[in-house]
């Protein structure tokens, strides 16, 4: 599984405006390249990005073959309430990868 | 841009009078110095910095066991945090055994293939740039230290003269741009004064980490001079150069560069 990192403030006070980072591991291959034989090297992108907080849906993003390898995100929520923001990554190839961070609201 | 890099280029090859004096030690600067702000701040944070992807994988390689010796790195030198601070800001090294430096690729390699009896990575895998990423992220901070001793400076003297040496179709040689003209731009870029301070780093432009050798094969290309190949004693040379020419800076292991 592709390696994600993220950035996220472990504890804030309600009504905090926060900022999350996150960076995943991925070659963004575009599709657009020759290898050393004049082939075409096919793509291989990822191409959904969505954040959940607490199950709720709060950022969405779709990434296309001009974004670079190792995409990385970053977003402003406001701190709600405690809970988990869970991150989920789809992509070609059948490519997904989950992580998830809590956060601790007082 | 392009003819501005060649006028450039021409104008470097036709001055026969290459100064070649070395950087004086208090006017160095690191790459990092001649970088963007938004890039800086990339390489200061360890989760915008897309080498710690690297350094984690290298993390879970040092843990596992390999080779018919059934042996991790971890089984010998356990904690890297402690036994391998300091180690990468010395290398490229002396082995005795072998009669030559050798850079930290090649010690993780020679211990793979003695220690471990497992097959050696090649050269810009990503398992071997992630262990070398790993074991540099150690002395982040600490000043590279190269031993100067009698057996090392006949190969520290090779990798100055190579250095100084012109090449290739351009004509240049390496000090011409990185110590004659440091400052300067090259097609819109600064040229930096070249020292190897955060390797293996995160090129941006290769969008992916690389060794010093692939550096310095790159900068091969641009002066259109024959490339030697990864592992080549002429590179293990230049890389022990250029780290002695770094030498008490500061290292940073895994940087980012543009």
């Amino acid at each position: 599984m592709a390696r994600a990192l993220i950035n996220a403030p472990a504890k804030a006070k309600r009504g905090d405006v926060i900022e999350i980072k996150t960076l995943i591991s991925h070659v963004m291959e575009t599709g657009f390249r020759p290898d050393n034989t004049g082939k075409p090297i096919p793509r291989d992108i990822i191409t959904d990005f969505i954040c959940k907080y607490n199950g709720e849906e709060i950022f969405r993003a779709e990434l296309f073959p001009a974004i670079a390898a190792n995409p990385f995100l970053t977003f402003f929520t406001v701190a709600t309430e405690s809970g988990t923001l869970n991150f989920e990554w789809t992509g070609d190839n059948g490519f997904s990868a989950t992580e998830s961070v809590n956060i601790a609201v007082e | 841009m392009i003819a501005a890099a060649a006028l450039f280029l021409i104008a470097l090859a036709c001055t026969g009078t290459a100064s070649a004096a070395e950087i004086p030690l208090a006017e160095r600067k690191s790459d990092y110095e001649f970088m963007g702000r938004e890039t800086r701040t990339m390489q200061d944070d360890d989760t915008a910095n897309p080498a710690t992807l690297w350094v984690l994988d290298g993390e879970t390689l040092w843990q596992r066991k390999d080779g018919s010796a059934g042996k991790s790195c971890a089984d010998c030198h356990g904690d890297a945090r402690t036994s391998m601070k300091g180690v990468a800001a010395r290398y490229p090294a002396f082995d005795a055994a072998r009669g030559r430096p050798v850079n930290l690729e090649e010690r993780i390699n020679i211990c793979r293939a003695e220690k471990q009896q497992a097959t050696p990575l090649p050269f810009e895998s990503k398992e071997l740039l992630a262990l070398a990423a790993y074991v540099g992220r150690q002395s982040r901070g600490m000043p590279i230290e190269i031993a100067e001793d009698a057996r090392i400076k006949p190969f520290l003297q090779a990798g100055r003269d190579l250095f100084t040496a012109r090449q290739g179709q351009l004509n240049l040689s390496c000090a011409q741009c990185h110590d004659d003209n440091w400052g300067q731009k090259l097609a819109g870029a600064p040229i930096p004064q070249g020292h190897p301070t955060g390797y293996p780093l995160y090129r941006l432009e290769w969008q992916t980490l690389g060794s010093l050798q692939r550096r310095l094969r790159n900068c091969l290309f641009g002066i259109r001079a024959v490339s030697y190949p990864y592992g080549a004693p002429e590179l293990v040379n230049l890389e022990l150069y250029l780290m002695w020419r770094a030498r008490r800076m500061p290292l940073e292991t895994p940087a980012v560069r543009p």
